[in-house]
């Protein structure tokens, strides 16, 4: 039961069109800096470009797909309209008149401090107002998702909350959550600056704020794609999900696990004790719980699918697999990708082994395979998924479909295990160019060769994905039926109370941010002496 | 389970991962490095907590250093009696920077150098972070709104048009893009053409002699009123060929670039 259609096509649109833009600038930054294309002659350009493509990709993209996402599972999970569909749409123009608050100032080269924002660097005003508000933007979707569960769950008392939607007012929580520290990092310490009421900043002191942010918010990009891995992929390849309570454990172990482990991201800064790394450390590898337990889950809820499909033996059933359906597909790629991903994780999140890779082109390599790779692969079965049901037009070519995820895997492969590879060899990232002429640099240069074809790769893929969906807008009009999500092998009676709400998992979720962090941040926040002179970037020629 | 089971379960495993995490990262790892030199467990949880308990004493600077504080907005906007303050206060100056603030000598050229740069080594002058026999008397009887007003005036005049970038040649590689594995920035990411940071001046049409002297005397330190040292190690690295190509890039002397006799 869609109502809102267009609200959610919007939010959709918005986030793949601006999604194809920066998708352009992201190859175009690798060309720049390969041994394809001679030193760029002003690295400003390679900057603005960094950080158009990192705002679009971190912050816009995903919140955009998730709060689209979001409205389209609170309709047809709960089997309600979307109450507060005017605050939706307020929220869905805050975004839109954020981003483009932001990118202005980055277009005109007035804030090329990266999406990481580097205080003491100091861009223009306008920039952090922008992501302000889409931030705020994305907080009224945060309470319209609580407040359409609240009143479903007066409606419908004592019944278990259907998973999708226990799942993503969990997402929308840890949002809500993880947001206040960059929040606070932009509020009380960079716009002040920004604005030239003060002059000196506690970049320390940032830095911990924005690794608040910077874990748990890949975590909220992660969302959606768990959210399909269990309600749309069974469904779409006649499955079941295999366990419903082990889904709500995996999910709330998120809320837990998700927010006392950003430290990781200043194993090397000074001003964090080590004591405070180690324990961060410590909850980092907690983080495969729930994601171990999803693998599991996912895997056994598939092979109930082959098997009622009529597949056999011990891994014989793999090849009764629907595997020319592109949600199929789309799940096992991300599965390959997510287990590479995650496997380099391991060296990040090891204070030791770290070392070695900090601040390389590894790091760029490991997040975009999991975030570009594992995450946004799903985004696009999503779209795929939901899309009948938005145009009211079936996608009529499946073999596109497979083509463009086929395009994408390959492509997310083949550019970032190269920049693996190089980061080992220590090539570090956010550079704009490189000497290899230079002895020391030459042996990178086949790896980023290589790496630039997978770039281009992406290209395509990404071009091909926005054909697919325009073409749905202009198929023959069928009607898709109402949205439905996996149902559970044992559909859920009833479930414990604390695993159909969220009370003991958001009050563990803030007493281990308490806990975690407060001594870091209180240490720095009443030390008068760890200011420095802001530096301003941009200005006149 | 019932609810309580959940609660308790959930939240004691919780406590029970941050207590043993807590006690070997606070506690085992401190202790079992010796090098720290701990002293008990008190000190070993501080130490990992990191108190800073024996600060280490300021390093003294071997000179004195800059005092000034630059800001985005500093004297952003001027009014026309400042600027003309400024053009009579700056009649002593004319001697040596040129009745237009266009000097015909190894001094500097300031006419459209941005006010807060000029206003910079005003200060540093004044302060002593900066020392040149002919400047140095010049500034002694300057008041604050003195060196406000001859900053402004020089900032309103017209700025010469870079004379390299007329020429239409390709910028050397040390302003374009500095030398990457020595970690030099170019020139030009502060210094204007490419990106301009608050407190760098414009170097456009500066004499190539000023130009080369002021790197050498960064390169030995004899000039240290830079904020955070980033000219003198900037200096330190850049080979005299550098030097020499940044100095006719920006003075647009010299025709092609050749290396002068040395």
């Amino acid at each position: 039961m869609l109502t809102s259609r267009r609200l959610i096509i919007a939010h959709f649109w918005l986030a793949f069109g601006l999604f194809g833009l920066a998708l352009l600038l992201g190859a175009w930054q690798m060309l720049m800096r390969s041994p394809l294309s001679g030193w760029i002659e002003n690295p400003e350009w390679y900057y603005r470009s960094l950080t158009a493509h990192g705002t679009v990709m971190a912050y816009v993209f995903p919140t955009l797909i998730a709060m689209g996402f979001g409205y389209a599972i609170s309709e047809s999970a709960l089997e309600q309209p979307l109450i507060g569909r005017r605050w939706a749409w307020a929220g869905f123009w805050l975004v839109a008149v954020g981003s483009v608050t932001a990118v202005v100032p980055v277009a005109l080269g007035r804030a090329s401090v990266l999406y990481t924002f580097y205080p003491p660097l100091i861009g223009n005003g306008f920039y952090y107002v922008g992501i302000v508000l889409a931030v705020v933007g994305s907080w009224i979707w945060v309470a319209l998702m609580s407040i359409n569960l609240r009143i479903w769950k007066r409606a419908n008392p004592g019944k278990p909350v259907p998973l999708a939607m226990f799942a993503n007012v969990a997402g929308s929580y840890l949002w809500a959550w993880t947001a206040v520290g960059a929040a606070l990092e932009l509020l009380l310490q960079i716009i002040p600056v920004a604005f030239g009421l003060v002059s000196t900043i506690d970049a320390g002191l940032a830095r911990i704020f924005f690794s608040w942010t910077l874990h748990a918010i890949v975590y909220f990009w992660l969302f959606p794609t768990y959210i399909a891995y269990y309600t749309i992929v069974p469904r779409a390849i006649g499955g079941r999900v295999y366990s419903d309570a082990m889904s709500r454990i995996a999910f709330v172990l998120f809320l837990v696990v998700a927010m006392p482990i950003g430290i990781h991201h200043a194993f090397m800064d000074p001003e964090v004790g080590a004591g405070f790394k180690f324990v961060h450390s410590v909850f980092t590898a907690l983080v495969a719980l729930p994601t171990l337990l999803t693998v599991f889950t996912i895997c056994a809820s598939v092979e109930i699918a082959a098997r009622l499909r009529g597949g056999r033996g011990l891994f014989g059933w793999v090849t009764a697999l629907p595997w020319r359906n592109p949600i199929m597909l789309a799940l096992a790629f991300s599965f390959v990708m997510l287990g590479f991903g995650g496997a380099g994780g391991l060296i990040n999140m090891s204070y030791q082994l770290d070392t070695s890779i900090h601040n390389t082109q590894w790091i760029t390599g490991h997040f975009h395979l999991i975030f570009g790779g594992a995450i946004v692969i799903m985004y696009f079965a999503i779209a795929y998924d939901l899309w009948p049901h938005l145009t009211g037009r079936p996608l009529a070519s499946l073999g596109l479909m497979r083509l463009q995820l086929w395009l994408w895997f390959v492509g997310m492969i083949v550019t970032t295990f190269p920049w693996h590879w190089v980061g080992i060899l220590g090539m570090p990232r956010r550079m704009a160019f490189f000497d290899y002429g230079d002895p020391a640099l030459a042996p990178l240069a086949f790896s980023v060769v290589l790496s630039v074809l997978g770039g281009f790769i992406l290209v395509l893929s990404g071009l091909l994905f926005l054909v697919v969906l325009l073409r749905g807008h202009r198929t023959a009009p069928a009607e898709a039926g109402p949205y439905r999500f996996a149902e559970a092998l044992h559909p859920p009676v009833s479930v414990p109370a604390v695993l159909n709400g969220y009370g003991l998992w958001v009050g563990l979720m803030i007493a281990l941010t308490v806990s975690n962090y407060g001594y870091p941040i209180l240490q720095l926040a009443v030390r008068s002496d760890t200011a420095v002179q802001a530096v301003y970037v941009g200005g006149s020629r | 389970m019932k609810r309580d089971g959940w609660t308790s379960a959930s939240i004691g495993a919780t406590a029970i991962v941050f207590v043993v995490s807590a006690v070997v990262g606070f506690i085992l790892l401190p202790l079992a490095q010796p090098h720290l030199g701990l002293t008990g467990l008190w000190d070993a949880i501080c130490s990992a907590a990191g108190v800073v308990s024996r600060p280490s004493p300021a390093v003294e600077a071997p000179q004195k250093g800059t005092t000034v504080v630059m800001t985005p907005n500093m004297l952003a906007s001027a009014d026309a009696q400042s600027i003309g303050r400024g053009a009579t206060l700056a009649h002593q100056c004319a001697i040596c920077h040129g009745p237009a603030g266009i000097s015909r000598a190894d001094s500097p050229t300031l006419s459209g150098q941005f006010a807060p740069a000029i206003y910079k080594q005003l200060k540093d002058f004044k302060t002593g972070a900066r020392v040149n026999a002919v400047m140095s008397p010049f500034v002694v009887n300057l008041s604050e709104q003195d060196m406000v007003d001859i900053s402004v005036y020089y900032a309103y005049l017209p700025r010469l048009p870079s004379p390299w970038r007329t020429q239409d040649r390709p910028a050397p590689k040390i302003v374009a893009s500095g030398a990457p594995l020595r970690g030099i920035a170019p020139c030009g990411s502060c210094h204007g053409d490419l990106d301009h940071k608050v407190g760098s001046p414009w170097l456009g049409g500066q004499s190539a002699g000023y130009f080369r002297g002021q790197l050498r005397n960064f390169a030995s330190a004899d000039r240290h009123n830079d904020i955070n040292e980033q000219m003198r190690t900037i200096a330190r690295r850049m080979t005299p060929e550098e030097i020499d190509e940044a100095a006719l890039y920006y003075s647009g002397e010299a025709g092609p670039i050749q290396p002068l006799p040395r």
